[in-house]
Parts: structure tokens; sequence; C-alpha cells
């Protein structure tokens, strides 16, 4: 128990230490490798809570795919980061206001959190004790039976996510030479050699 | 458990299904298929708008409850396809004309309403946020439509940076919802709220969840994206934004405030009312000093949001009805306005100054006529159809005792009333400039006839749009 | 709850060795090595440039086009995961649902390929 005690402060407090890197940093590449690190500490603080699955996806899409592409994007953007930032200091009153306002609003929420007595039965899908099945086997169970509707929703704005970064960036370009290997097998002896006689003194 | 039966859903299902071998038929005979790709998706859409009264056999429920539809959900799905399908067809010759025509562009206009289809007919805060996410990604991907200028891409980029952040603010509120009553479903919602008090959490929530809602609705103060994105999004695009997602995201949040948070009246009304006095004044104001008249019909909707919230701060099932006339009416008017917009062409190029109307009664009448009955009705000026909404939205409000919304209402009509008669006045009064191109194009004439007669005509009968926009009314407070 | 937690602590075990580990391997050259450096010694040496600037450079647009693609489908793969597990319980239904899902997905994939998104040049 005091393990994962000491485990919960240690990643949290990494992972809070990191998002105020990311915004800090003065390298974008740092900012992007510091958003890294706080995406494992966030999966290790749901492996702390159970949920195993939500952890290794957060691994597998935020830190293999978004992160990667965040990199991207930061490389693709000529932009002088250094006068970017000169703004920093003009907006951290009103952005460290908001962030009380918020800080404020959990805490008054939390503080003062009842839960409807008729939440529990209304509840629509208990949470399986964790002891009994593992939660991917939870999500399983009901992701594509009971909300079938919204995994093929969720399929449908997938799609439209590839047709709109297709639209915007790709790109028809022409001159291209590429090479078509079916005609390079089907190229036949007699449609490339060409004998022809030769007479002398006479050239062709 | 609720049976997964998905026959109510079959217009939605239809029009992905449609969207998909579309695609497929578009990719495979390559860009020649843009020509009649248009023209493929308008007929799925007035399918699919034949088949949503027909399936709708009063209150049902779909997919294990996430999807509902009843009378409600009709009246507003019928508005979407139609303003859907007008923007399509003025969008045909723009895009034909900028040569940025391309065959993803009517299909992702396919998806985006299907995606307004399923907000109206969301019945959980999961389906919602699915709905919203899959209209919002296609209007991120058309308003960069034309990817080569910079003002394009800024509001697409513009766009889509707000709208993810307001829909973090809308998942945060929902999960603090669930959070609060352990269910994301409406009707769950709605009997864990009945005969308890509301907890500081759940109100939290609810705010959390307005302030999505109301920037998709773009009402004050989240309407910051709405005059760089309507200016620099392709015209017809900007004429799709100002109609169809409209009508889905009011729809969403009619639906959302008076069915499962319904019983949180008291403690929501003052936020709406805040809220829709602020978009009447900003529209009213801020409109004055525009001179682009894409930015000035930003305003404008801004404006008209605003006094639709106004049958929302009612609450009452006559509210919910002036809001439904108040839609219906606002959709053809600003479908209409657009179109002159359209027209707006000098020498092969778009011109999008006001002072380029100077005169054109002269030189454009036809266009003129149209454009100054457009302004006349939503300036709210008698017997055109913009007074009726109007009228409709009031009445409600004084019989709720809603007095000071009311009177603030009818004060910025009149300040809006302004700008909008200026045109007016510009374009019969002032000194001829260089005529617009002609001819307009076929599809616009077609668009302006149909929606300024309807707009000129409408107190002829009002009573057909007003009969069903009560009986949709009724069946959301479950009469 | 526990007893899942305790199959991670050998991998919190390996993470305190890893970060203790690759702390001493730093401090200890700091620590251990003698160091005298001057302005010669840490100078660039001959052919060795200095850095200017950032070492970033710009890339094409369409490496981005590949990275959101890929992030599609590992999304993809990752709804995958809890299927294959309860495949045996969810039944035909459940089979149907992921299936229809991954036709979507071929939809796009087919899409994609046709428009040449897949080629480099």
């Amino acid at each position: 128990m005091i393990i994962q005690a000491l485990a919960f402060y240690l990643f949290a407090a990494v992972a809070i230490a990191s998002g105020v890197m990311v915004v800090s940093a003065r390298n974008p590449v740092h900012s992007v490798l510091f958003l890294i690190l706080a995406f494992f500490n966030a999966a290790a603080l749901f492996v702390l809570m159970g949920a195993e699955f939500l952890a290794m996806v957060l691994v597998i899409v935020y830190v293999g795919a978004v992160a990667v592409l965040f990199l991207f994007v930061v490389m693709m953007l000529d932009i002088n980061f250094v006068a970017l930032r000169q703004g920093f200091q003009q907006y951290l009153p009103i952005g460290a206001l908001i962030g009380l306002v918020l800080v404020a609003e959990l805490v008054l929420v939390f503080g003062a959190w009842v839960v409807a007595p008729g939440a529990e039965l209304a509840a629509t899908d208990r949470i399986p004790a964790p002891d009994q099945i593992s939660n991917a086997h939870a999500i399983g169970l009901v992701l594509y039976t009971k909300y079938a509707y919204l995994f093929q929703v969720a399929g449908l704005i997938l799609l439209v996510a590839m047709i709109g970064a297709i639209v915007l960036t790709h790109r028809q370009r022409d001159n291209v030479k590429k090479q078509r290997i079916s005609t390079q097998l089907g190229r036949r002896r007699e449609d490339s050699v060409e004998v022809v006689k030769v007479r002398s003194g006479e050239g062709i | 458990m609720d049976s997964l039966t998905m026959m109510p859903a079959l217009p939605e299902i239809f029009l992905a299904v449609a969207g998909m071998a579309l695609l497929m038929f578009g990719v495979f005979q390559g860009d020649k298929s843009r020509h009649w790709m248009t023209w493929a998706v308008v007929a799925c859409l007035v399918i699919a708008g034949a088949a949503v009264p027909q399936l709708a056999d009063g209150r049902s429920l779909a997919f294990g409850g996430l999807f509902i539809t009843d009378p409600f959900a009709v009246f507003m799905k019928e508005l979407v396809l139609i303003g859907a399908v007008l923007a399509l067809i003025m969008a045909t010759g723009f895009n034909e004309r900028e040569k940025i025509a391309r065959f993803e562009f009517p299909i992702l206009v396919l998806y985006a309403t299907v995606g307004m289809l399923l907000m109206i007919s969301a019945n959980d805060l999961i389906a919602l946020y699915v709905g919203i996410e899959l209209q919002s990604l296609c209007l991120y991907v058309l308003a960069a439509f034309r990817r080569d200028t910079g003002r394009s891409s800024e509001a697409g980029l513009k766009y889509f940076v707000l709208g993810a952040l307001s829909s973090g603010m809308l998942l945060y509120g929902a999960s603090l919802i669930y959070g609060f009553a352990g269910t994301t479903r409406f009707d769950g919602l709605a009997e864990v709220l009945a005969g308890n008090d509301i907890s500081l959490g759940l109100i939290v929530g609810i705010v959390f969840l307005i302030a999505g809602l109301a920037f998709k609705v773009s009402a004050v103060p989240f309407h910051m994206w709405t005059p760089d994105v309507y200016e620099g999004a392709p015209t017809p695009v900007t004429a799709f934004f100002a109609s169809a997602p409209k009508m889905a995201a009011m729809a969403l949040f009619i639906r959302v405030m008076i069915e499962p948070l319904g019983e949180a009246a008291t403690d929501w009304r003052q936020i709406i009312v805040f809220i829709s006095i602020a978009s009447m004044l900003l529209g009213a104001f801020a409109a004055i000093w525009q001179t682009n008249i894409k930015r000035l019909l930003a305003y404008s909707s801004i404006g008209h949001m605003g006094y639709a919230l106004i049958g929302l701060a009612a609450g009452t099932e006559e509210g919910v009805r002036g809001i439904l006339v108040y839609l219906a009416i606002y959709l053809p008017m600003v479908i209409g306005t657009f179109a002159c917009v359209m027209c707006m062409r000098r020498q092969g190029r778009m011109v999008e100054g006001i002072e380029d109307l100077a005169g054109i009664a002269r030189t454009n009448p036809g266009m003129a006529l149209a454009l100054a009955i457009f302004m006349f009705s939503m300036a709210g000026i008698p017997p055109l159809a913009g007074f009726f909404g109007k009228l409709y939205i009031f009445l409600p409000a004084i019989e709720s005792g809603l007095y000071t919304l009311a009177v603030i209402g009818v004060l910025s009509s009149v300040v809006g009333a302004f700008y909008y008669l200026r045109i007016v006045k510009l374009m019969y009064f002032d000194e001829a400039s260089e005529a617009f191109d002609r001819p307009m194009g076929r599809e616009l004439s077609l668009i302006l006839v149909v929606t300024g007669v309807f707009t000129l005509f409408f107190f002829v009968s009002p009573e057909p749009l007003v009969g069903n926009a009560a009986a949709a009314a009724a069946a959301l407070f479950g009469g | 709850m526990t007893e899942m937690l305790r199959e991670y602590l050998p991998i919190l075990i390996f993470l305190g060795l890893a970060v203790g580990l690759s702390g001493v391997i730093v401090l200890a050259s700091y620590i251990l090595a003698r160091q005298k450096p001057d302005s010669e010694k840490v100078s660039a040496y001959e052919c060795g440039f200095d850095a200017f600037d950032d070492s970033r450079g710009q890339f094409d647009v369409r490496f981005y086009l590949v990275a959101i693609l890929f992030i599609i489908f590992d999304l993809e793969v990752a709804f995958l995961f809890p299927w294959a597990i309860t495949l045996g319980h969810i039944g035909m239904f459940g089979f149907w649902s992921m299936v229809v899902f991954l036709g979507i997905l071929t939809i796009g994939f087919v899409y994609e390929w046709r428009k040449g998104a897949l080629e480099w040049e």
C-alpha cells in the first residue's frame, strides 16, 4: 500500500513538473519531449487506478502516434519560437487568473461533492470489480454490442479524418516518373529489340 | 436492456453508406466525377429528407436508447437537410468558377449533415459528443477548403483550435455531470435530477456544457471565431455554416436543456438570459462598423442566435415553438442573403465590401430587390417573415415574465435595423457603381426566387409551419 | 486491485533501476573523471562545426500526411484489442460490429490508395 502511495506521488509530481516544462521550455522540441514524459506518467497513474487498458492505449496512441505528429508539426513550421514567446509575460496574468478560477472551481466541486441519491440506481453500467475481470475485457463486453452505435460513429469520424487530411494536404504531383511494374514485366523481346541487317559501308 | 433496433436511424445509416459508396465512385472515376457528385449527394439528402418523417412514429429509441427520434427531431432534421441541400446547390457554380471544385466537397457536406442529424437525435451525452465531433471535423476541413489562400487556411485553423477548446469544455462538463448522476443517458439524467437537490458539481458541469454548446451556436461570449471564419471560408461554405450547423446546434441545445436538465431550469435560466442578451447586443452594435458583408452577416447571425435563445430562456413549450418558427424562417432568409453575396462578382472576381453594393438597384434590379426583401425581413419589418419569427419569440418571453429580456430584444432589433436598412439605402439611393457580372447562374436565381418568395409571402399562410413547430415543441415536453 | 498492481511491481523496480543507473553513470563522469577544461579543449576541433542554430530542419508536409494516416490506423488497432479478448462473449453481433467498423476504415484505405496518398513521389 505504501509503495502504491509513493508511486502515485512520484508519478503525479513528475507529470505536473513535465506539464509545466511543456509550456515553459525554450526549445519547442523539448516541449514535445516533455509532453511525452507527461503522457508516460499519466499512463502510470492510470495503471495505479487499475485502468490498464487506458494506460496502454495512452502509450500506443498518444506516445506512439500523437506525440510523433506533434514533433512533425513543430518541425514543419518555420516559426521563430523566441519571437512567439515574447507575449508570454503579457498573457501570463490572464492565463494564471483562468487557471486559478478553474482550480477554485475544482476545489469547490470536490469539497461539496454529493452524489445524487438516485445515481446508483440510474447508473447504466456498473463498473465491475477489477479483481474479477480485466478492464480491457470489461470494455470489450459493452463497446461492440451495447455501444455499437458510438463505435460505428467513431469509425465514421476516422473516415472523415482521413478524407480531411488528404483533401487539405495531398497534392497530385505531375511530371513524376513512376515505376510501373506491370509494364516492366510485360515487356517482351519483340517490343524493344529489333534486328536490322546492316550492309557494309552504309550504316543504318 | 433496450433493444438494439436501428430502424429509426435508417435515414442516417442510408446517408453514411451512400457517402461511402459515392466516395468510392468518386475516387475510382477521378476528378471528373465532381460534375455529378453534387447532384448525387443532393439526391441522397432529398431521399433522407423524405424518409425522416416516414420512419418517425411518435417517439422511438434506437441502438439501446442512445438515439432518439420524435417530432422535434424530425422538424429540426428537415431544416438541416434543407439547409444542406440549398448550400450544396449554391456551391456548384461557385466552386467551378473559383477552381476549387473537387468531388470531396459534397461528400464532406454529406458527412457534416450526418453528424448534425446524429446531434439532433442524441439521447446520451456520449452520442451528443460523437455527433458534434463528426459534424465539426467536416466543417473544419470545409472552412479550409480553398487551401491555397491564406485566409481560408487561417479560417480553418482558427475554427479548429477554438472548436477543439470548446469540445474540451463540453467533455469536461459532461464528465462532471456523469460523475454526479452516474449516467450519461438523457432520460436517466432527468430521473436523477427530479426530486433531488442540484449539487454544486452538477451546476459546474452544466455551465461547462452550456459553454461548449454556446460555442457551437456562436453565442456571446463564445462568438470570437465567427467573423473570422465567415470571412475566410469560401462563400458557399459560409452559407452552409450560417444555416445547417446552427439548426443542429440549436436543436441539441434545446434538447439538452429541456429534456435532461429541465428540472434544473432555475439554475441555468440566468446563464441563458445572459448569453442571449450579450449576443443580441453584440450582434446589433458590432455589425454597425463592419465593411465586409460576410463579417456583417456573421455578427448578424450572432444576433439572431441571441433572439432564438430568448425562447430557450423562457423554457416553456411556447418558447420552444418560438425558437423552431424562428429558425425555420431564419434558414431561407440567410441562405437567400448568401446567394445574393455570391452574386457579387465583378470581372470574374468576388467582391465582399458593403460599399460595392452601392446603386446596384439600377444595374442589377432583381438581385437588389431580393436582398432588400431579406434585409427588411432580418430587420423584422412586417409583414415579412422575419417579423413573425421575432413575434413568436417575444410573446412567450413576455408570458414567462422575462420583460427585461423582451425589451432588450426589441431595442437591439431596432439598432440592428439600422445596418440592415443601410444596405437597402446603399442599393437604392446611392450613386451606381459598376454592375455585377451577369448572368448570375441558374442555380443562384432559383434559390433567390424560392427563398425570396417564402420570405415575402410567409404571412399569407403561416399555419402549416407554426402548427408543425407546435407539434414538435409539444413532443419535447412529453405532450 | 493490489493483486494487479503487484504484477506491475517488477516494472516499477525496473524503472527505478533504469533511472538510478543512468543517473549514476551521468554523475560518475562528473565526479570521477578529471576535468580541466580550457577554451581550446572545449572548442570544436578542425572539421567539427560550431552549432549556430536550432538543429530543426523544415519538414515536408507529406510527413504529416503519413503520420496522420498512421494515427488513424493506430486507433483502429487499439479498438481491436478488447474485441479480440471478448470475442467469445459478445456473439455474432459483436463480431459483425467490428467487421462493419473495419469496412468503414477499409473504404478510407481504398480512397487513400487510389488518391495516391500512400505514394511518396
